[in-house]
């Protein structure tokens, strides 16, 4: 059952495809990691990841190239990300029902568009999707080289925004503000930081990185849209997050595990025919649950998260 | 006046439903069809229709348990989003009951299934309870998470070892007469899985609101440290919440299968127990407003074909009102009635009128 292990071109494939199934969760954690360092769970990862999704699919197909996806994708997960921080930051709904309310109301409005928009279906999707290509040098590493290094634009890009929002968060001002938000919203507004403003903010860029991996799905994976096509990503990010205990690296890194557990399963459905598919197929939800158990109680969430803000004195 | 206002304020809920068909109305208009010939249409075939109704019905009875299983638990403080693989527990362990377990008189055998299905769903509740209890872990992930492995599960126990020989299809052999449930609208599917539902529904209220075990669990979820040093056990009442709910969405799984479709199927349930979500915000969370939340919701996807027939609209712009619905009532109950502003603004706006009146006396 392992013995691919043993095999460099299986090796490097199996790898290659856990990286790439690890870049939807990857982008919605980070998300995710930046929204709840500002003390605002983000239930609605998932919501964006589909909307992101969505997004993909019309923008590649109206503009005709990739980036028109991004940028779609980009917008439609931003939006979600506005309704999502107009409910749970400014009208103060329960973060969490907002963000339950997120991914319903995104798997009903995009269920309804695709309809409209692809009315054949799959069949009538003509997605451009992104191309890979190698970088020079790096892609000749043995083993790791063709995994990270031959891959596409949106896969680099979450390499790069990883440790830019590492950087953000630890060593500059607004990193500073969201992170104290997160945990003494009161002190940081006394220190004349707006909390709402700043939260609202994060929500929607949070939002937006779900976006960007939902666009990856339709751009660089499977290049057609299909009903409820996250099918659990966001919320396997909400794990990757606690995981990778709020910070953007750790996430990442989680996420890469998640990715992996989802390749095995993969791999190991067309090895083990005998062996029926839904016990693999539950594998990384169950790796999920299993991996919160083992790490719960060693990790501390940011102290406010949860906690809406209301500005007393007035 | 102010009496009016508060009394607007107090149907909420049910403004924020009209802003969701309204927006609705406009995406059906930008569809290129008569909003009202579409709403005319849905509602017609959900409520007037006999037949519709009927439809409406069958739909409503799981859609009821499911909104219970999530306002139970969320009355001490608990997230339930496994409403679903609640649904799908119990469905296969009422369906094992009714399919392996023989020899048992008639009433007996079908008060098992029943029970095997409360405790189905009630132990795969639990688990999450346990881990949320016990490690403090967020159970809204965890709840999400394990619906997808109960849906895995049912699909391998209908394509393996509960599967009907020779079926085209995964599902399992169909159960024993003696354990449907009877109908109770001549000619439709309505069985008396809804009048369970309604029942329930009663009871849980009357518990929530009067009960030492209801307000228990209030005080648990308002305030676990304060229910704590009125030396509540906020672990245990933690456990039995869950549980309590996850049986009463393992109970909506059963009679799916005992009421309606006589056999467990692959991916029975069209997310039922993500609507129960939808009818118990709608509902404001409240049991005896929960019938009425779901007859509606029921009645939308229901009357959503017999639309797509009637004039030709896709009938997932069901799904599109369904989740304006769950947005405007969660905006709409967060809402806090401002009794100072309102009377402000209406001395405000009579102020002058008696001004008015006191120069024309002059």
């Amino acid at each position: 059952m392992f013995d691919f292990l043993f095999n460099i071109s299986q090796l490097t494939d199996f790898m290659g495809t856990g990286f790439r199934l690890s870049i939807p969760i990857a982008f919605a954690a980070l998300g995710g990691v930046l929204s709840e360092r500002a003390g605002v769970y983000n239930i609605g990862l998932e919501g964006c990841v589909l909307s992101g999704a969505f997004g993909g699919a019309v923008g590649a197909v109206i503009t005709g190239t990739p980036w028109g996806g991004v940028v779609f994708a980009l917008l439609f997960a931003g939006m979600a990300g506005v309704v999502l921080a107009t409910l749970s930051v400014l009208m103060r709904v329960n973060q969490i029902v907002a963000g339950i309310a997120i991914n319903i109301l995104m798997l009903g409005f995009t269920s309804y568009f695709a309809r409209v928009f692809f009315p054949d279906g799959t069949a009538s999707q003509n997605i451009s999707g992104f191309k890979t290509f190698e970088i020079p040098l790096l892609s000749k590493i043995p083993i790791l080289g063709q995994p990270l290094f031959n891959q596409d634009i949106l896969f680099y890009s979450i390499y790069l925004l990883v440790p830019m929002a590492w950087w953000v968060m630890y060593r500059t001002p607004w990193g500073l503000q969201i992170r104290a938000i997160g945990e003494y919203p009161r002190a940081a507004d006394t220190a004349g930081i707006s909390v709402l403003k700043t939260r609202f903010v994060v929500v929607v860029i949070s939002c937006a990185l779900a976006g960007l991996g939902g666009a990856y799905i339709v751009l660089s994976q499977v290049f057609v849209f299909t009903e409820n096509m996250s099918a659990g990503k966001g919320f396997v990010a909400l794990a990757a997050l606690i995981l990778g205990r709020w910070n953007p690296i750790g996430a990442l890194m989680a996420a890469v595990f998640f990715g992996f557990a989802d390749a095995l399963q993969l791999r190991m459905q067309f090895s083990s025919p005998d062996v029926p598919y839904q016990f693999f197929a539950m594998l990384p939800y169950v790796a999920s649950i299993l991996a919160l158990i083992v790490f719960a109680g060693k990790v501390k969430p940011p102290a406010a998260l949860g906690l809406d803000f209301i500005r007393s004195g007035k | 006046m102010i009496k009016v206002i508060e009394f607007a304020f107090r149907l909420r809920t049910i403004w924020a439903v009209f802003l969701a068909l309204f927006v609705g109305g406009i995406m059906i208009a930008a569809a290129g069809h008569n909003p009202f010939t579409a709403y005319g249409a849905l509602f017609h075939g959900a409520f007037i229709d006999y037949y519709g109704l009927g439809a409406t019905l069958v739909k409503m009875s799981p859609i009821l348990l499911a909104g219970l299983a999530v306002i139970i638990p969320l009355r001490a403080g608990l997230f339930n989003i496994g409403g679903e693989g609640q649904i799908y527990m119990g469905a296969l362990c009422s369906t094992g009951v009714a399919l392996y377990v023989t020899g048992l008189p008639d009433l007996a055998h079908f008060a098992l299934v029943i029970v095997a299905g409360c405790i189905g769903g009630g132990l795969w509740a639990l688990i999450p309870a346990i881990l949320k209890a016990y490690r403090g872990i967020n159970e809204v992930i965890v709840t999400i998470l394990m619906n997808y492995v109960a849906i895995n599960l049912v699909s391998y126990f209908v394509s393996g070892p509960m599967m009907q020989e020779g079926a085209p299809y995964p599902y399992s052999p169909e159960i024993d007469d003696h354990l449907f449930l009877s109908w109770i609208m001549p000619g439709t599917d309505v069985h008396t899985g809804i009048i369970m539902g309604l029942l329930l529904s009663f009871t849980f209220w009357f518990i929530l609101k009067y009960s030492s075990v209801g307000i228990g669990w209030s005080t648990v979820g308002h305030n676990p440290v304060a229910a704590k040093y009125a030396g509540i056990n906020v672990k245990r009442q933690i456990l039995i919440s869950m549980f309590v709910g996850g049986a009463v969405a393992g109970l909506a799984g059963t009679i799916e299968v005992i009421g309606l479709k006589y056999r467990l199927f692959h991916l029975f349930s069209p997310g039922y127990g993500y609507d129960g979500i939808v009818v118990a915000f709608l509902a404001g969370l409240n049991p005896i407003f929960l019938p009425f939340a779901t007859l509606f919701l029921s009645g939308l996807k229901a009357g959503a074909n017999v639309m797509q027939r009637a004039i030709g609209l896709e009938s997932t712009i069901i799904e599109a009102i369904q989740g304006l619905v769950i947005i405007f009532t969660a905006a709409s109950l967060a809402l806090k009635f401002n009794k100072p502003f309102w009377e402000r603004f209406l001395n405000r706006k009579e102020a002058p009128s008696t001004v008015k009146g006191d120069s024309k006396n002059v």
